[in-house]
């Protein structure tokens, strides 16, 4: 593969552009939410976002979601964690999220508005962490 | 346990940005049978005591996880670099920055494998917040040398948060590790 410099970075991303197909005329309102905490990392965050990131474009949807990383969520024990929150669907945490659940997740929950079952999880209820 | 030294910068770099950094300034250089990298920022800083309590694995300063008593982040790349022979130093000043460096022989049995840089540059580029990434990479014998900056890559692509942004910064991100 040939070094790229900027300017063919710039002419890749226009081309890029025009494959998008918009759906929403108020613009982006899916966030997907990553965490990027050192427990995200070692159970391997980055693959689940990199596959995010694949599917999403795969999907056609990129013009109607934000992609973004966080660090820990507080639920280490299952990580990776996603967090998706978007209009039609319950702002939801997904814990154990490996490449195929990633996968899974796109397809059903943001494009098919399914909740994909035991991948559920929430934040610590406040009530009950001592500080 | 982080499986690649890709994961130790990524956590390293994902603490400055929490430690409110607005330049962060990353390197990974191969060469004459040794990795050297690292990460060094001008966030909030820790003094003698809190820099101590940062190797310690069952220390943190509370406010990320209230009720745990947990920081693995650097802890567990000072394990790895025991176990693999290898050395650091890390540096801080209060309200200055934090400096850290680190070599682990390049071969060495029991150094981690580098991992995928492309990716890790570009996860250190994807953090929220208006903060400057200055990445150096250095790898002579594979012909790989560039430096390039998070601002460079934000003019070219616009906003991270992005699927076609992402993909193709991360592509661009590849061609420079293609040897």
């Amino acid at each position: 593969m040939a070094k790229m410099n900027l300017e063919q970075l710039r002419k890749l991303r226009e081309e890029k552009k025009g494959d998008m197909v918009r759906r929403n005329v108020e613009g982006k309102n899916i966030q997907i939410i990553v965490g990027m905490g050192t427990c995200g990392i070692a159970a391997g965050a980055k693959q689940t976002f990199d596959e995010i990131v694949k599917a999403v474009e795969e999907n056609k949807i990129s013009a109607d979601v934000i992609i973004r990383q966080t660090g820990c969520m507080g639920l280490c024990y299952v990580e990776p964690t996603v967090e998706i929150v978007m209009p039609g669907m319950p702002a939801t945490i997904y814990g154990r999220v490996d490449v195929s659940i990633a996968r899974e997740i796109v397809a059903k929950h943001v494009v098919g508005k399914t909740l994909v079952e035991n991948h559920i999880y929430d934040r610590p209820a406040v009530d009950i962490v001592k500080s | 346990m982080h499986f690649a030294i890709c994961d130790f910068l990524l956590d390293m770099i994902q603490n400055s940005v929490e430690a409110g950094a607005s330049t962060i300034a990353v390197g990974v250089i191969e060469e004459g049978g040794v990795l050297d990298a690292y990460v060094e920022d001008d966030g909030k800083g820790m003094d003698e005591l809190e820099l101590e309590r940062a190797k310690d694995p069952f220390y943190t300063d509370g406010k990320k996880h209230p009720g745990r008593r947990m920081g693995l982040g650097i802890p567990f790349l000072l394990q790895s670099l025991e176990i693999a022979g290898g050395s650091y130093e890390l540096r801080s000043r209060k309200g200055e920055g934090t400096s850290l460096s680190f070599r682990f022989p390049a071969d060495g049995i029991d150094t981690p494998p580098t991992g995928d840089l492309a990716g890790l540059f570009l996860s250190a580029m994807c953090f929220d917040g208006d903060y400057e990434l200055k990445v150096l990479r250095r790898a002579p014998a594979r012909d790989v040398g560039y430096e390039i900056r998070r601002s460079e890559i934000l003019d070219a692509v616009g906003d991270l948060s992005d699927a076609g942004a992402l993909l193709a910064a991360r592509e661009f991100l590849a061609s420079q590790e293609a040897s």
